[in-house]
Order: C-alpha cells, then sequence, then structure tokens
C-alpha cells in the first residue's frame, strides 16, 4: 500500500474540480427541466441521480483526497446531488399533476344526464295537509283523538244535542245505513268528525285536548266546490275556567301557523247545535290581507274580494253533550271547532277545482311531493 | 229569508243615510248571515214616466193585433207633445195610466229604449209591463196604474219602488224568528238602538161572540188555534200594486188576493196562515191526529196517506188540511169564494217536522213551524190578515172569533249574572246581562247573583243558560272576545299507530307509489269483477239506504276497486306506468251484530254495557295499505333496459309496509281471488296469537284485468295495518362484532316446486348462531341440474361476537346448514 499522497492537488483530481462538478451539476438540472415525461423523468434519474451518475461516481474519488480536502469536496458534490434530487422532486410533482390532471379531464362525464329511472313517489295533498294541519295543535299539547267512519246515529247526532225532529238533523244530508232486513240500522256515515268529541270525552277524563281530522261524508254529488266524501279537523277541549277567549287563541294559532303571522280573525254568531254559543270564524285574506275589497283595479281570486275567508266552525260545547258523555258540567266547560281540510288546501295552494282533489291523477298528487 | 230595506224602515226608525250595506254588516255581526244586499232597479234608468192614453187606434194586418196610441207624458218629453207609442199589449183602454218608458230609457237586461219604426209607424217609447220593469212576473200584459195615482209625466220611479234594497239571509235553525220581516227589524232596531213598532201589535177585537166552531184535541199538538171570517169578499179584488211588489221582492208569486194576504202576513209577522172558503166547510173544525189508513188530496194534487203522526185540521167530511204544511185541495179558495175563514194556530214543532219529512213537502209554513214560531201572536196575525181582506177585499170581518188558549206560561231560566262573562273571558259590567237580555224581549229578575229570564213568545230557541249567553255575547260583540292562547297539559305526541301510519305514507312515497284517497262505495259489479266466491266473506258489506249511485250501494270490505279504477283513469289519461297506495279503512259488518244501533239516553253518560251494546252494533273497520302497478316500474334509458313491474314488486311493497312499520313478513304461495292463483302470496306476521295472516300481494287475475280494462299483468297488494301494528316486535340493539366475516357460497339442487323461502329457513336453521346473514344471489334451472330441478346458489356469511372462526369451524357451520337443507328440502349440493 502507497503511502499517503500528500503533495496531491484536489484541483489536480479532475471529477472533484469545482467546475466539473458544477458542469455535471448544470447538466443534470438542464436534462431534469427537459424531461417531458414521467418516463423521461424517470431516465434522467437514472442517468443524473442514480449510483452510476457522474456525481455519483466522483464522490466514489473524495477518498482519494487528502484529508484536509475531503471535507470541502464532500460539502461541494453533496450539495451538487442534493440540488438535482430536489429538482428531480420538484419536476415529479410538475410532471403527476399534468398527468392527473389530463386524465381526469379525459374522465369527464355529462353531468346532466337525466337519472329518472323510476318514477318519483308522493303523498296525497289532503293527507300531508292535515298532518299539518294536526301537528300545529300536538305542537300546542293537543292529543289526536279517532273514531269510526261509520257511526251510530247516536254518536253522531244524539249526543251532540242534534235533537231527533229538529231540521238541523236533516240538514246535513246524511247517508244512512241500511239494516240487514232493511229499514232503519240508526247507523250512519259520519257526516262530521264531531262525534269522535263524545268518544274522546268517554275515553279519557278531563282536562281533555284534542283534535281529530279524519274523513267525513254527505250526500253532496262531486262538483268544483263538493263532494260526497271528505275531511275535518275537529278540535276539543273541557277543562275548568275555559272561556271563548282561549278558542279565540286557539284558532289564532292555527291560522298564524298554517297561513303566516299577523292575519286578523274575526268571529261571527252561527248556530251548531253542539255549541252555544255558537261562531263562525273568518280570518284575513292571506293574499289581499282585505286590499282588494271595494277596489275592482286589483281583484282577489282566493277571497273573492271579500277580504275574508271563512275558515271554521266553532262555539263553547252545548253542557247538554257534556252530560251525554258523563262530564260533570258543574265543574268543566269547553270548547270545540270543526275545521275543513278540503278549504284549508283549496286556499292554501289554490286548488281551484275538488275533481282534483279527488280523482287520484299522478299528475295533482305528484306535484305536492312528500310534505306540504 | 228577503227582506226588502223599506219593508224593514217600516218598523225602524233607521236614520236615512243607512245603507242596506250597513243594515247587513250589522246583522252578520250579530249572527243573522246576510249572503246577498240585492240591489233592485239599479239596471234601469232614463225617462221612465207616467202616460195617460189619450186615444187607441188599432192597427190590422199583422199576425196579432197591435196598437197605436197617443199618450199624454205631460212635460217629461220636454215638449209636452203628445207620445206616439206603439204597444201589443191589449189590457188598457183610453184613459188609463200608463208607465212610459221614453227613448233614452234602459230596462233590466240592458234593452235600450229608442224611437224606432215598428208595424209601419214611429213608436217613439214603450208603455211597460210589470216584467219589463223587473217589479213582478206578470203576463197579463202592461202595467195600469190607479187612476189618480199621478200626473202625467210623473217620475215613475219613485211612484213604483222601483229602487229598492233586499236583504237575503240564510236563517240558522235556531233563528227561526228571523224568517219574518218582524224579527229582522226588532233584531235591526236593537242594534242601532232605533224605535221598533211592533207589527203584531194591531188593535185586537173585542170579543164578539162565537166564531166558526172549533175543538183542539190535544194540547201537545197545538197550543193555540185562532179562526177568523170574513164575508162578502170580493174574489175578482186584485191584489194591490204594493203587496205584489212585496211578494215579489220576497220571492214569493202572487196568485189572488186572498192568498197573497195570507201570505204578506207570514211574511210580516212570522206566522202561517190558512184560508178556507168557507162554504167548502162542513160541521165544526177538530185539530187532532190522523187515525190510521186516513187519506187527504193535498193542494197539490196528490192523495196522501196519513200517519198518526201528522196532525190533521178535520171537519165533518174528515181531514181538510194537514196542519202547518199543506192544505187539503177540496176546501181550497177559489176565484169565486166570498166567504173566508182564516186560520192562525201554534202547532208542535217536532210534529211539523217529521211530517214535512214523512211526506216530502216542505212548505214555507212548515219551515217556520220546525223552526218555532211566537206562541202569542197568533189572534193579532189572523186580524190584520182580515183586516187586509176586509181593506183590499171589500169584505166585512166578522165580528164573532175562535180563540183557543192551551199555553202554559214559560217557566223561567235561572243563570248566575255573570255567566255570559265567563263563558265569554271577558268581564262585562254588572248589569250587563239583564239589559242585553231585556232589548231580547226577555223578562228579567234580578235577585242577588242570578238573574230569572223568561224569554219572549217569539224566541222559542232560549232554553238553555248558555243560550241567553250567546245572546248577551252576541250583542256586546263577538269582536270584543280576546285572543288567549289554551295552556294545555304537556301532550302525549302522536300514539305509536299514529306515528306507523305517516311512516308508512312516506316510505310507500318514498318507494315511488303515488297516494289516492278513493271513494269507499262499491257494487255487486266490483265483487265479480274481483271475481269473488259467491260465498266470499268480502262479499257482505255494509249497504246505504240511500247511496249516491244505485250502482255503488255497498260499502268496500277491500281498497282494491278504487285503487283500481285510479289506475285505469290514470292509464286512460296516457300514464301508463303507474304504481298508487292507498291507506283507509274498509268496513266489515260483524257477524251476529244486532239488526241497529241501540239510541240510548243523552240526559247522562252511557253505562259500560250501554256503550258495549253500539260497538256491538257497528261494523269492524280495520285500516287497510293497497297498493297497485302496472307498466314499468322502472324505465329504459340511456343506462340500459326498463323492468316491467311484476308480482315480486307488489309481494316486496307488502314487506316494504311491514318493514316500516317493523314487523317482520313471511311469504307463503296462495290462491285467493283477485290474485292470479299461480302468482298469488299470502303474508304472514307473528302477532300476539302467533301466526296470522294479514293480506295478499301478487299478479291479479286476468279475468280481474279484463273485467277493470287493466294494463296486462297489472299486480297488487293489500295487507291489514291494524293486524301488522300489533305484530310488531320491539328491537333489542344488536352486538356488532368486529371479528372477519368468513364467506362460504352454497349452490343447492332442489325440485321447482320447493319454494325458495323454505330453502333459506333451512339453511338458516342449519348454520345456528354463526350465521350473520343468507342471501340468494342466483336461480338457475337447465340441462346441468336436470329436468323439474332449479339450482340456488347462496351466500353465507359467518362470524362470531368475540373471536375469529377457525377453517373448522366454518365449514362445520356450512355443512350444517346444507345438511339442514337436504334434510327439510331434499337439496342436494349441486356438483
Amino acid at each position: 500500500m502507497s503511502a499517503p499522497n500528500n503533495s496531491y492537488d484536489p484541483v489536480e483530481v479532475t471529477p472533484l474540480h469545482p467546475d466539473e462538478v458544477a458542469r455535471m451539476r448544470d447538466e443534470a438540472l438542464r436534462a431534469v427541466a427537459e424531461a417531458a415525461s414521467l418516463e423521461q423523468l424517470k431516465e434522467v434519474r437514472l442517468a443524473h441521480a442514480g449510483d452510476r451518475s457522474p456525481l455519483a461516481l466522483a464522490n466514489r474519488e473524495i477518498g482519494a483526497l487528502p484529508p484536509a480536502a475531503r471535507a470541502d469536496a464532500g460539502k461541494r458534490v453533496g450539495g451538487a446531488r442534493r440540488e438535482i434530487s430536489e429538482a428531480i422532486k420538484a419536476r415529479q410533482a410538475e410532471l403527476e399533476a399534468e398527468r392527473d390532471a389530463r386524465v381526469l379531464v379525459e374522465e369527464a362525464v355529462d353531468v346532466t344526464l337525466p337519472w329518472d329511472r323510476s318514477q318519483r313517489g308522493a303523498r296525497h295533498p289532503l293527507t300531508t295537509i292535515a298532518e299539518r294541519m294536526t301537528d300545529i295543535f300536538v305542537g300546542m299539547g293537543f292529543e289526536v283523538a279517532e273514531g269510526p267512519e261509520i257511526e251510530a246515529e247516536w254518536f253522531n247526532f244524539d249526543a251532540l244535542n242534534f235533537l231527533p225532529d229538529h231540521p238541523a238533523r236533516t240538514m246535513q244530508d246524511t247517508f244512512f245505513v241500511e239494516a240487514p232486513s232493511g229499514g232503519p240500522s240508526n247507523m250512519v256515515l259520519r257526516t262530521h268528525t264531531s262525534p269522535v268529541q263524545v268518544r274522546a270525552l268517554l275515553d279519557r277524563e278531563p282536562p281533555v285536548y284534542v283534535v281529530a281530522p279524519g274523513k267525513t261524508f254527505r250526500t253532496d254529488e262531486l262538483d268544483a266546490t263538493h263532494t260526497p266524501v271528505f275531511h275535518q279537523l275537529e278540535g276539543l277541549v273541557v277543562d275548568e275556567g275555559i272561556t271563548m277567549a282561549h278558542l279565540r287563541g286557539a284558532i289564532d294559532a292555527f291560522v298564524s301557523g298554517m297561513f303566516g303571522a299577523g292575519l286578523k280573525t274575526r268571529f261571527r254568531p252561527s248556530y251548531f247545535p253542539f255549541t252555544e254559543p255558537s261562531a263562525e270564524v273568518d280570518m284575513q285574506c292571506f293574499v289581499c290581507r282585505g286590499a282588494s275589497v271595494g277596489n275592482p283595479d286589483r281583484p282577489c281570486r282566493t277571497c273573492g274580494s271579500e277580504g275574508w275567508i271563512e275558515v271554521a266552525g266553532c262555539g263553547i260545547v252545548n253542557p247538554r253533550v257534556l252530560t251525554a258523555a258523563g262530564v260533570d258540567t258543574e265543574r268543566y266547560s269547553g270548547w270545540a271547532f270543526g275545521l275543513g281540510v278540503e278549504r284549508t288546501l283549496m286556499f292554501a295552494h289554490g286548488v281551484s277545482d275538488m275533481h282534483d282533489m279527488v280523482e287520484g291523477d299522478v299528475r295533482f298528487t305528484s306535484a305536492f311531493g312528500m310534505e306540504i | 229569508m228577503r227582506v226588502p230595506v223599506s219593508w224593514l224602515r217600516d218598523y225602524v226608525d233607521l236614520p236615512a243615510d243607512v245603507t242596506a250595506r250597513d243594515v247587513a254588516t250589522r246583522l252578520i255581526t250579530a249572527g243573522l248571515e246576510v249572503e246577498t244586499v240585492d240591489e233592485l232597479g239599479t239596471d234601469i234608468t232614463g225617462p221612465l214616466v207616467v202616460g195617460r192614453v189619450l186615444s187607441i187606434e188599432e192597427l190590422t194586418g199583422f199576425k196579432k193585433p197591435i196598437r197605436y196610441c197617443r199618450v199624454d207624458v205631460g212635460e217629461a218629453n220636454g215638449t209636452g207633445e203628445e207620445q206616439h207609442i206603439v204597444c201589443g199589449a191589449r189590457n188598457f183602454s183610453e184613459g188609463d195610466l200608463v208607465v212610459v218608458a221614453l227613448p233614452g230609457a234602459v230596462l233590466p237586461g240592458g234593452f235600450a229604449i229608442s224611437a224606432r219604426t215598428t208595424y209601419g209607424k214611429v213608436s217613439e217609447g214603450m208603455i211597460c209591463s210589470p216584467t219589463e220593469l223587473g217589479l213582478w212576473e206578470d203576463h197579463a200584459g202592461i202595467l195600469v196604474l190607479d187612476q189618480g195615482l199621478a200626473a202625467p209625466g210623473a217620475d215613475a220611479f219613485e211612484l213604483l219602488g222601483l229602487r229598492d234594497e233586499v236583504l237575503d239571509i240564510a236563517v240558522t235553525p235556531d233563528r227561526g224568528y228571523a224568517l219574518s220581516v218582524r224579527g229582522v227589524a226588532r233584531e235591526v232596531a236593537t242594534l242601532y238602538e232605533a224605535a221598533f213598532r211592533d207589527p203584531a201589535d194591531v188593535k185586537l177585537p173585542e170579543s164578539g161572540g162565537e166564531g166558526y166552531p172549533a175543538t183542539v184535541a190535544d194540547p201537545a199538538l197545538c197550543s193555540r188555534y185562532v179562526l177568523r171570517g170574513v164575508t162578502g169578499f170580493d174574489p175578482q179584488a186584485p191584489s194591490p200594486m204594493w203587496l205584489k211588489r212585496r211578494l215579489a221582492m220576497c220571492g214569493v208569486r202572487a196568485i189572488s188576493l186572498a192568498v197573497d194576504v195570507t201570505n204578506y202576513v207570514m211574511l210580516e209577522m212570522g206566522q202561517p196562515l190558512h184560508a178556507w172558503d168557507r162554504d167548502k166547510l162542513s160541521g165544526p173544525i177538530v185539530v187532532r191526529a190522523a187515525r190510521e189508513g186516513e187519506q187527504l188530496e193535498t193542494l197539490d194534487h196528490v192523495t196522501r196517506t196519513l200517519d198518526p203522526d201528522d196532525i190533521l185540521i178535520t171537519d165533518k167530511s174528515g181531514p181538510i188540511n194537514i196542519a202547518g204544511v199543506m192544505g187539503g185541495l177540496s176546501t181550497e179558495i177559489s176565484e169565486l169564494s166570498t166567504e173566508v175563514l182564516i186560520e192562525a194556530a201554534h202547532f208542535a214543532e217536532t210534529h211539523i217536522a217529521r211530517t214535512s219529512r214523512r211526506h216530502q213537502l216542505a212548505s214555507e209554513s212548515s219551515r217556520r213551524f220546525e223552526r218555532g214560531i211566537d206562541s202569542a201572536m197568533q189572534l193579532a196575525a189572523a186580524t190584520r190578515a182580515v183586516s187586509l181582506l176586509a181593506e183590499l177585499g171589500g169584505a166585512r170581518i166578522e165580528a164573532g172569533l175562535t180563540h183557543i188558549d192551551l199555553t202554559t206560561p214559560r217557566e223561567p231560566i235561572v243563570i248566575a249574572a255573570d255567566l255570559a262573562s265567563r263563558v265569554a273571558g271577558v268581564d262585562y259590567p254588572p248589569g250587563t246581562a239583564a239589559t242585553r237580555l231585556r232589548q231580547v224581549g226577555c223578562e228579567v229578575v234580578e235577585d242577588g247573583t242570578t238573574l230569572r229570564v223568561t224569554p219572549p213568545p217569539w224566541r222559542p230557541d232560549l232554553t238553555d243558560p248558555n243560550d241567553l249567553t250567546e245572546e248577551v255575547i252576541r250583542y256586546e260583540g263577538y269582536e270584543n272576545i280576546p285572543s288567549i292562547p289554551p295552556r294545555a297539559p304537556a301532550g302525549r305526541g302522536l300514539t305509536e299507530s299514529q306515528r306507523l301510519r305517516r311512516s308508512v305514507s312516506r316510505g310507500l312515497a318514498g318507494a315511488g307509489f303515488i297516494e289516492v284517497l278513493s271513494y269507499p262505495f262499491v257494487g255487486h259489479g266490483d265483487f265479480d269483477a274481483l271475481q269473488l266466491d259467491t260465498d266470499d266473506p268480502r262479499r257482505r258489506a255494509v249497504t246505504l239506504a240511500n247511496p249516491l249511485s244505485s250502482d255503488e250501494p255497498l260499502m268496500r270490505t277491500t281498497l282494491l276497486p278504487g285503487l283500481l279504477k285510479t289506475l285505469v283513469r290514470n292509464v286512460g289519461r296516457g300514464f301508463n306506468d303507474v304504481a298508487l297506495f292507498e291507506v283507509g279503512l274498509v268496513y266489515q259488518p260483524r257477524a251476529h251484530a244486532p239488526e241497529r244501533a241501540p239510541i240510548l239516553t243523552v240526559d247522562r253518560g252511557p253505562t259500560e254495557a250501554e256503550l258495549g251494546s253500539l260497538r256491538a252494533a257497528l261494523p269492524d273497520q280495520p285500516r287497510r295499505v293497497g297498493a297497485v302497478l302496472a307498466g314499468d316500474r322502472q324505465w329504459a334509458g340511456w343506462w340500459g333496459a326498463g323492468r316491467a313491474a311484476g308480482w315480486a314488486d307488489a309481494i316486496e311493497a307488502a314487506r316494504e309496509v311491514g318493514r316500516l312499520v317493523g314487523a317482520e313478513l313471511t311469504v307463503h304461495a296462495d290462491q285467493y281471488a283477485p290474485w292470479h292463483p299461480g302468482r298469488c302470496a299470502v303474508l304472514h306476521a307473528h302477532g300476539p296469537q302467533g301466526e296470522v295472516a294479514v293480506g295478499h300481494a301478487g299478479e291479479l287475475h286476468p279475468r280481474v284485468i279484463a273485467a277493470y280494462g287493466l294494463p296486462e299483468r297489472t299486480v297488487a297488494m293489500e295487507v291489514d295495518l291494524d293486524l301488522l301494528e300489533s305484530a310488531r316486535t320491539g328491537v333489542v340493539a344488536p352486538t356488532v362484532s368486529g371479528y372477519p366475516v368468513a364467506t362460504q357460497d352454497v349452490a343447492l339442487v332442489v325440485a321447482d316446486s320447493v319454494p325458495a323461502a323454505e330453502v333459506e329457513a333451512a339453511l338458516r336453521a342449519g348454520a345456528g348462531a354463526l350465521l350473520e346473514s343468507v342471501r340468494l344471489f342466483d336461480v338457475y334451472t337447465g340441462a346441468q341440474v336436470g329436468e323439474g330441478h332449479k339450482s340456488l346458489a347462496y351466500t353465507l356469511r359467518l362470524r362470531a361476537p368475540e373471536r375469529t372462526l377457525t377453517t373448522e369451524e366454518i365449514a362445520a357451520a356450512r355443512d350444517a346448514a346444507v345438511a339442514a337443507a337436504a334434510e327439510r328440502t331434499g337439496a342436494t349440493l349441486r356438483a
């Protein structure tokens, strides 16, 4: 083994000469920059950063330098290799981004293509609006009561103070059920949801706060404004210290919940056998708010330019009804109301013809979707 | 009730500037529903004047005789010259006063009058008939005015009362008093705090001896009976213009003076009257109940068999009137009647109501009696009528009169003085109730904190404390009732059943079904179309006594007819791919139910036994869910082919309902109308009483499809929601294992007749607790498995809760599953 060659000048080891290192580095960086694809860059990496690249080979020569020169040369070569490696990494990222962008563009689709593989279902608007009406009262703490659609006359009439020969009883165009052998069965298709009042009172102890949505029947032929099968929402409260003011409060809550806040209501005296005093309730037209009244230039189709819409019949439960339901009239009193579901739908959603609600045409029902 | 405002003003001192609309608004606020305010005569404009016919020239040579008249219209035509007018009517003479529409006038219906040539002459206007003026229907010719009524040229508007306003009031059944001008006037007077003159306040005769003999058999039928007569009545005397006009405004046709007077007094006072030709009566009048088999030919020429519940007016000849409802033909007043007997009575409301319904005879009279009339004014009304007959028909009033008074004094109603305040929720000042009730006409005795109130005879509807309360509150103004939100106790929200119903509706809509609400009316034809056997229990349906259509007198026992008809309607409108559902009740008469439901008492609550008897009579009314599908369930599109709706979709819809409710359904093959016998499933759930069939699903029978005109291969399902709800199983949270799953596929060959569900059940049972799920992924038939066989390929997923399964465990579970399938279904592993 030869002795260390102390006189060896690193400058004279050509590959480690600073100029040579710089040249190799520049050549590599140029090649990296010129690599146009990931494949070319791979070749560049092999050529300029691989184990057999000029700088790697030069690195091996460092040992041949005198110790004093090694550090300097090592720093110089290492710096160049680092520079190249970083350039490759950066170029790699650049080329990958370019490739990805190109591929994703090629994979683009027409996202506007329809995907209507099967038809959409829908719930009937009378169902959904009845639920919405119900929920306004459920939110106030009311329960939902129910009763049969074929009802005993006692529940439908007698217990509600429709006296057997009073004209009110014949006003309601009743469907009567025939006894199996012919003749009267004392059963009817309920003409209103009011029999549920009596059932609710028989089922529970006061205080009673219930609403009863349901199907009702009268012998009207189907036309634009009548249908023999329709829906009502009954409300009943029996408690101590009940007044018409609470009734008004409940109706006002319904009107603002259903049609919007700030609508006025008005009570007009009326007559129902099962309430006394009785009232019809009108609400301010939610479309024109009365602006159409006496204003032929701005007619309102919703209220017929009357400014008011009839929404409910109501009143203080006739104590005779409470008596028939076994409620202590000395202690308790109550109020009740009846809302028309069809009417509410007609007004709230501009349905102008009852046929649409009855016929089951898919176009009509589909328009209302799942909730109203 | 139509009430002319001019008539109202006869009895109420209304300020002159009060309009009909003002009155209507006040009445509505007080509870008399004025539906419309008719403004009469507003469609008549221009010169309308009184004329005197100076001469008549008869024109001949036309199809009908025509008159050419010279008419004096004073200065109304601006010249004072005679007016020449062609006229086709013949009921007038020279010298008569008539009404002339001069050129420029417009009559009802936009009929513009101008000078024009007709029948060869220039006609400078028109001589008018009552009909042309909109006064009343009259086809006798032109209107001839009474001599001296006015001078030629006078304005005819005021003279004839052409302009008037009529309130059309929808009277509620409790306010019978409002079926008279008197009753409405009293209301208006109270509302305006104006003076009221009662038209019933007529000078009553000193008792002038016996009238026509009459007796009342039973005060329960008739509490007051009055007869008054006139003699020497001129049956040819015409009703005066004002009378005809008022009747016409109230919607009553003028007939003859005697009849018009009875109608007029009825409108004025609310008391129905009857007028007989007294010469046609024989012997004393008896008011009594009808006897079985009695008959009467009424004014409408119908011979009616009377019911023992009908009240009759009889004389020696038998029945002459159905009291309060309609008179008999034989004693009818005629154009020759000179002796007239007027009846004014108070008949029992309920009898009149029943009679009116029984004979389907609703008259102006019965309408008033059944709502309740004033029980005290009969003598006043009869006196008013005979006075008018005397005044207008030249008759002499007979001194004698019949007045049978069987009334009993009304018991006062005792109420707390503050009841109205407590009901309204308004603190009315002390004394308010007494003041208001006195305005109504009640006698009120104030007794400390209570009031003893005796309602007036014209308010039979006031019977209960709350009736009096309503009177107080409505006069105090409903608009003054404040709005206070109710304070309900904490609510429990919807019941489980109510929540599940919404869930089913949303779930089916989410699955692509559209909800319908069809009418529940069906006919025997539907049961035939559904191919139900003659003894099928679904043919036992509730029958309506008065159906809208005689083809559909029954209440549905299945939802399918309504769904199928709605499906057909949609297909007819161009929608071939339809999926519909309905949630609703069906009605099933109970076996051994009583013929009729009891009518319980209302003076106390029903006992449990009484409620039980009501329940027993009512039909069962379970809630069902039905669905029908036709056409494509999935459409073809750019993604590929579509898929027609098939039997499996119907079964899946039923299973979906089961899942929505939370009840697992099992499926078995069945044969059940209206389904295809080879494509029908019965669905079972595990209820509290064990396995229970909850419905059917599948493809409809081809004959059903033909009968309803349905698309080919229409499928349907119907399940009982009430049964499903009772089969709902509570959910216990599953243990979720984090250990790896082991998947095993097995292909089993079974005979064609073996249901897949049985094979799956066997695999489940055999695999045991380690089985997480099993799924059928392929069905193969063909040469490889041999004739009469099929191959069912399943994926078993096995997993243990606390460890990774070993190869041996997995194989053992799989082998056990296959062995169970082999044992139960004869399955063999496919080679």
